[in-house]
């Protein structure tokens, strides 16, 4: 009884259900808006390399340069490519959809809102760090947090190429659940695993190719820290304001909260007549 | 319970304090709304400087109206000699014939109220009532005006205006037809909405 | 001083002989007598009033700037969140307070059950706030539709489609709701006038519907007594205490602020419930050939979902799909029978006997585990879970007239006990 009563709770709560279950684990980063200087080169880099396919459709350049704390002037000269556009456009591109489903065989979609769609920056970042090659694929790679994915990558100039390989040495699993490690050198103990084995395991090896690329891997981590951190914003540029607003207005309805409750109790008494 | 005079006191000065607090509360309720009534990013995107070729334009002809700064009907004339010269001329009928009332920027403040004299750029709205004035250029008598000698005729209430946009006496609108900030980029290219040298 | 008091007074005395201004106030305010024992569940009916008003203040805001199209609505949302000064504020507002509403409204339901406010002669108050529920449900649902999120897309879609189970008119009662062969802007447009002007005015109507058959019989309270029973030499209730200024600034003031304290603290940090106010596939426009790997309704509609999603067998010829409409509906239609199914003689749950609080406790727990349920993946062993909430949900009520009048009750003091 109490064993089906287990298992039932294990159905219920995901927690319990889905931690042993699939999906690439997204690696976490934490936004900070205050860090304009992050924000300023996330916006670059997304000038740079992503806004000819993907638009920001709903979001302007006057707004961004504000909020970033740009100059006007230096945006336009930095940021906007068609000499047509104004400061208080919004952040479009010319990519017609049809051409692009064609070329890609999907539509690369606006991201002005992906990073509300994902929950949060953190698909985002994983996704950019994850590229790897890949022949089977008509674009010569594929990615971990987006199975068969049908965007080239971008930054492979950045960040090098990335393999996947076949075969990996990983710890080795004691019966009890912990790691195994040699009684005398107290190093843990490694065997190679292969294939689907590796997915059971959990284990997604991604290996960069020696000499390729023109970032280190921190360099990179942090150019897909400032993006990611720039599209955390532009999901919601009112944010900044939201919580600084948020404060005062708390603070104040506990001022008020103090007097509300002080002149209550003088009626209150009357209750006790 | 305690004595009552000092407890209507008390309870006086609570009333009188939560009240202001309470009244600062919902005059911070109100900002949102009323703010929310500005014009938006957008609107003020679409009062951006726009930028027209001026180049193929013959003498009295008009361009416009054409929608520019703050998307509101600009007029564009380049006139003719005969016309500049009207306008020194018969200067007792207007009201403000020197430009004093501020209905222009600084470098439009003289008697064509242009930059270069045949150029003329109005906002196309009437001071009255805000309806959009008619360009009459020929100087012939009209149903509005036995002595009509070219300019701009609003149908609404019936103001008039010579070819400078200055106002006549004696009708419903105050002052001149306002001059929008423009400048030349270069000869053809004529940018309405924006004063020289800014962004 | 003393001539504008006068002056005042006179004015009042010539309206009140033309419109009846002064009496209304005392009858519903300044005179209604209300009792003194009213603890922290009576506060949610003023708050739903407050929650109200933001509603319909927010709400006329944002019609401001919104564009109900198919083309237009999923960018104008966005341009009221970036574009209109303070428009993401507004819309905020308005997209908690919908939540709130729903916090509230089930709290103060929850309060009917508890102490036996439907019970004679409250049953028509109980009904006009079964209409209001109702009425909110649809409001809630036809305003979902509007941001034209994918959510909001396959939500509607789904929702819709239910009207597909009632036999024989099923299909075309579909085309005809949504005015096309699929979801489109038509029937976002139909809906948005639904949610801006029909239902509201609807909503509003309930209102003082619900206020006046509540001020003709008078407030119950936690002990469930009739405080008319004992009157003073000038014929008011003992236990009785002017509901202004004694509640409205005494009990109400403070509570409102603690209230506006919450909801803004909820506003302003965690706008979008964590994904269960607003949720994530929302923040993609409406796509007709992309379903979100999860529909699931905003929280407050779940429990009723789950109970929908419950019915997995076709039963006397009629399929599955059908009868999860039938439970569906049937949930909420037997609420607004409860009046006539309490056959206990004590009103409160203080002196109610252990059937109808056990019921009670069960009843809570498994509507919160159907909420629960509504928002995630069903698999076998959840829709197990759900039937037998579902079986709770309807032995609560169905027992009702047998476990309230075998149970042994306590008696009911002579007067309200206040602490
Ligand atoms: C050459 C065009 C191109 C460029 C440049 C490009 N992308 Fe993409 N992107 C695509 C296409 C096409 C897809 C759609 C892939 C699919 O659906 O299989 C896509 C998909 C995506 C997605 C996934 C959207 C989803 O479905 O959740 C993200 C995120 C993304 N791109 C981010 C970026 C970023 C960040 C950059 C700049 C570093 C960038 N892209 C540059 C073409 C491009
Ligand atoms: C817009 C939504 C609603 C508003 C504004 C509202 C307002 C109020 C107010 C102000 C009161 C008196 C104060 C109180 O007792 O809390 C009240 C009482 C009551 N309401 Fe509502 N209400 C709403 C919805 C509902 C719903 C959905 C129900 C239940 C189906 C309901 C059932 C009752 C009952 C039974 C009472 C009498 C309580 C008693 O006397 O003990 N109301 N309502």
């Amino acid at each position: 009884m109490n064993r089906r009563l287990f298992a039932l709770l294990l159905v219920i709560f995901p927690g319990i259900a889905f931690a042993a279950g699939g999906g690439y684990p997204l690696d976490h980063m934490t936004p900070n808006l205050d860090d304009k200087a992050s924000l300023q080169r996330g916006a670059q880099t997304y000038m740079n390399y992503c806004l000819g396919c993907h638009s920001l459709q709903y979001q302007r350049y006057k707004r961004t340069a504000d909020d970033l704390e740009i100059p006007e002037g230096l945006m336009l000269e930095h940021m906007v490519f068609d000499p047509n556009t104004k400061i208080g456009d919004l952040i479009e591109n010319n990519m017609s959809k049809e051409n692009a489903k064609f070329w890609f065989g999907a539509a690369p979609p606006d991201l002005t809102l992906h990073s509300n769609l994902k929950g949060g920056p953190d698909w985002l970042y994983t996704y950019l760090r994850t590229f790897y090659e890949d022949d089977s694929r008509p674009l010569g790679v594929n990615n971990l947090v987006f199975e068969n994915v049908g965007m080239p990558h971008v930054l492979a100039g950045l960040q090098g190429r990335q393999v996947r390989p076949e075969c990996m040495q990983v710890p080795r699993i004691a019966s009890n659940g912990g790691v195994v490690r040699d009684p005398i050198t107290i190093e843990i103990v490694t065997e190679e695993m292969c294939g689907t084995d590796l997915l059971d395991a959990g284990h997604y090896p991604l290996v960069k190719v020696e000499g390729t690329g023109s970032m280190s891997s921190d360099e990179y981590d942090t150019l897909v820290y400032d993006l990611a951190n720039f599209m955390y914003y532009v999901g919601e540029p009112a944010r900044m304001d939201r919580t600084r607003i948020g404060v005062y207005v708390l603070l104040f309805l506990a001022f008020f909260y103090v007097f509300a409750l002080l002149l209550g109790r003088e009626y209150e008494k009357e209750f006790h007549k | 319970m305690s004595d009552d005079g000092t407890n209507k006191g008390r309870r006086n000065f609570l009333i009188g304090a939560t009240s202001v607090v309470g009244t600062a509360g919902v005059a911070g309720v109100a900002v949102p709304f009323l703010g929310s009534w500005n014009p938006s990013a957008k609107a003020l995107a679409a009062g951006a400087a726009i930028k027209v070729d001026v180049s193929k334009m013959k003498p009295g002809e008009i361009l416009g109206p054409i929608p520019a700064w703050r998307d509101k009907p600009v007029f564009v004339v380049r006139r003719t000699q005969e016309q500049l010269d009207m306008l020194s001329e018969d200067i007792g009928r207007l009201a403000d014939p020197d430009s004093l009332e501020e209905q222009q920027p600084e470098y439009a403040q003289n008697e064509t109220r242009s930059i270069k004299p045949e150029f003329l750029v109005l906002l196309g709205i009437c001071t009255h009532l805000s309806c959009s004035p008619k360009f009459h250029p020929e100087v012939v008598a009209t149903t509005f005006d036995s002595t009509w000698t070219g300019g701009f005729y609003c149908p609404c209430h019936g103001s008039k205006f010579d070819l400078a946009g200055r106002v006549f006496s004696g009708v419903p609108a105050p002052t001149n037809l306002e001059v929008p900030p423009h400048y030349f980029e270069s000869d053809a290219v004529l940018v309405i909405g924006e004063d020289e040298g800014v962004a | 001083m003393a001539s504008i008091e006068q002056s005042f007074k006179e004015i009042m005395e010539w309206v009140d002989d033309r419109l009846p201004v002064t009496e209304t106030y005392e009858k519903h305010m300044s005179k209604y007598w209300a009792p003194k024992n009213f603890n922290i569940w009576y506060i949610f009916g003023v708050l739903a009033f407050v929650v109200l008003v933001n509603q319909l203040l927010t709400g006329i805001w944002l019609t401001m700037s919104y564009v109900p199209t198919g083309e237009g609505a999923f960018a104008s949302v966005e341009y009221i969140m970036r574009d209109v000064e303070y428009g993401w504020m507004l819309r905020y507002m308005h997209s908690t307070g919908a939540s709130a509403f729903f916090v509230v409204v089930y709290l103060h339901m929850f309060r009917g059950l508890l102490y036996g406010s439907y019970q004679k002669p409250r049953e028509l108050i109980w009904v006009f706030g079964m209409l209001i529920y109702l009425a909110l449900m649809a409001e809630g649902f036809f305003g979902y539709l509007l941001p034209w999120g994918n959510m909001s897309y396959w939500g509607a879609q789904v929702i819709v489609s239910l009207a597909g189970a009632i036999p024989v008119v099923g299909d075309d009662l579909m085309v005809w709701v949504r005015g096309d062969f699929n979801m489109s802007g038509v029937t976002l447009n139909r809906f948005f006038a639904l949610h801006v002007v029909l239902v509201p005015i609807v909503l509003l109507v309930l209102v003082v519907l619900h206020i006046l058959a509540l001020h003709e019989v008078g407030s119950n309270n936690p002990d469930g007594v009739d405080i008319k029973k004992h009157l003073d030499e000038n014929g008011r209730p003992l236990d009785g205490i002017q509901f202004h200024p004694y509640y409205t600034i005494g009990h109400d003031l403070p509570a409102i602020v603690l209230f506006l304290f919450i909801f803004c603290a909820v506003m302003f940090f965690y706008p979008d419930g964590g994904g269960y106010f607003i949720e994530h596939p929302n923040y993609e426009p409406a796509d007709p050939l992309k379903t979100p790997e999860l529909i699931a309704p905003v929280w407050y509609y779940t429990p009723f979902y789950s109970m929908l999603r419950a019915a997995t067998f076709p039963l006397l010829g009629m399929t599955a799909k059908f009868w999860g409409l039938v439970v569906m509906a049937g949930a909420i239609a037997i609420l607004f029978v409860v009046p006539w199914l309490d056959r206990s003689p004590v009103k409160s749950m203080r002196y109610k006997g252990w059937g109808s609080k056990i019921s009670l406790t069960l009843f809570i727990i498994s509507f919160f585990i159907l909420g629960y349920l509504g928002t995630v993946h069903p698999t076998p062993g959840r829709t197990l879970l759900a039937q037998i909430c579902t079986a709770i949900y309807f032995g609560f009520f169905l027992l009702m007239p047998w476990y309230t009048s075998v149970e042994k009750t306590k008696p009911v003091p002579d007067r309200v006990t206040i602490k």
